[in-house]
C-alpha cells in the first residue's frame, strides 16, 4: 500500500464522514461548515488525481463564494437553532431505505465495469492549467463566452426575484 | 488506482445527497445536498478523464482528460448561476411565509 492509496482512503473517509454530518447535523450553521469540509476533501481528491486547475477552481468557487452565499443567507434569515418542526419519522425511514437499496443497485451495477486503465495518480498533464487553458479558449471559446450570459441572465434574475414588490 | 474506488466513493456521495433531499425539510439544506450530487459527478468526471488520459497519450494532439475537466467547469459555472437564483428564490419564499420549511409549500396542492 503506497502513500497515494492512503491519501485516497483518508480523503475518501473525510469525505463521506463529514457529508454524513452534513446531513445528519440540526443546526444549519454546521452544515454548511460540514459541506466546506466535503468541499475542501473533494478538492483534495482533485490535487490527487492531478487536476490542480480544478482543485483551486473547487476552493475558490465552491468553498468561497457558494458557501459563503449560503452562509450569508441562513444568517440573514437567523436559523440559529434547530427549526425543523415537523419530524416525520416513517417517511425518514423510508427515504433511508429507498435510498439506501439505490445504492444497492447502483453499485452492484456499477462494479463490474471493464477497467481500460488504472486511474492515473499525480501524473498526465490533462489537468495543468495551461493544457486548460488552451483548450477552453481554443476549442470550447463559444461556450466559455455563452456562460458569461447565462451569469449575466443569472444575476438579472437574482435581482429581480429579490427585490421587494412595491 | 483502481476505477470501482472512485465509482463507489462518488456513489456513496451522490445516495447521501439523495437521502439527505429526502430526509430535510429545510429548504436551504435540501439545496446543500444537491450541490453534494453534483460535486460526487465532478469528481467521478475528473476520475474517468484522468483512467482514458493513458490511452490517449499515445495519440498526439488529442486532449480527452482536458476536455472532460472542461466539462467539469461548466458544471461549476451552471452550479454557481443556479445557486445566485435558487437563493434568492429561498429568500423571497421566507419573506412571504416566514419559514423555509417545504412542508408549507403546498398551496398548489388542492
Amino acid at each position: 500500500m503506497n502513500i497515494q492509496t492512503i491519501l485516497f482512503i483518508l480523503l475518501s473517509i473525510l469525505s463521506v464522514g463529514s457529508a454524513l454530518m452534513m446531513m445528519l447535523s440540526k443546526n444549519p450553521v454546521k452544515s454548511i461548515l460540514w459541506l466546506i469540509v466535503v468541499f475542501f476533501s473533494i478538492s483534495g481528491h482533485y490535487v490527487l488525481l492531478n487536476a490542480q486547475f480544478l482543485a483551486v477552481v473547487n476552493i475558490i468557487v465552491y468553498a468561497g463564494a457558494i458557501m459563503v452565499l449560503f452562509l450569508f443567507v441562513v444568517m440573514l434569515m437567523n436559523l440559529n437553532a434547530d427549526n425543523e418542526p415537523v419530524k416525520n419519522y416513517r417517511l425518514r425511514l423510508i427515504a433511508i431505505i429507498s435510498g439506501g437499496s439505490l445504492l444497492l443497485v447502483l453499485l452492484s451495477a456499477f462494479m463490474n465495469v471493464q477497467q481500460a486503465n488504472p486511474v492515473l495518480l499525480k501524473t498526465g498533464d490533462g489537468g495543468l492549467i495551461h493544457v486548460l487553458g488552451m483548450t477552453l479558449f481554443t476549442k470550447y471559446v463559444l461556450p466559455f463566452e455563452i456562460s458569461s450570459v447565462l451569469f449575466l441572465s443569472a444575476m438579472v434574475g437574482a435581482v429581480v426575484i429579490g427585490k421587494k414588490d412595491s | 488506482m483502481d476505477i470501482k474506488a472512485y465509482i463507489a466513493l462518488s456513489l456513496i456521495l451522490f445516495t447521501i445527497g439523495i437521502v439527505g433531499v429526502l430526509i430535510r425539510r429545510n429548504a436551504i439544506l435540501i439545496f446543500m445536498c444537491v450541490e453534494l450530487m453534483l460535486n460526487a459527478v465532478n469528481l467521478l468526471l475528473v476520475a474517468f478523464s484522468q483512467m482514458h488520459a493513458v490511452s490517449t497519450a499515445a495519440k498526439a494532439s488529442v486532449t480527452y482528460a482536458s476536455d472532460a475537466q472542461i466539462f467539469v467547469f461548466f458544471i461549476m459555472i451552471v452550479a454557481a448561476a443556479e445557486v445566485s437564483v435558487g437563493l434568492a428564490i429561498i429568500v423571497m419564499l421566507y419573506r412571504n411565509i416566514h419559514s423555509v420549511d417545504v412542508n408549507f409549500l403546498n398551496r398548489l396542492k388542492n
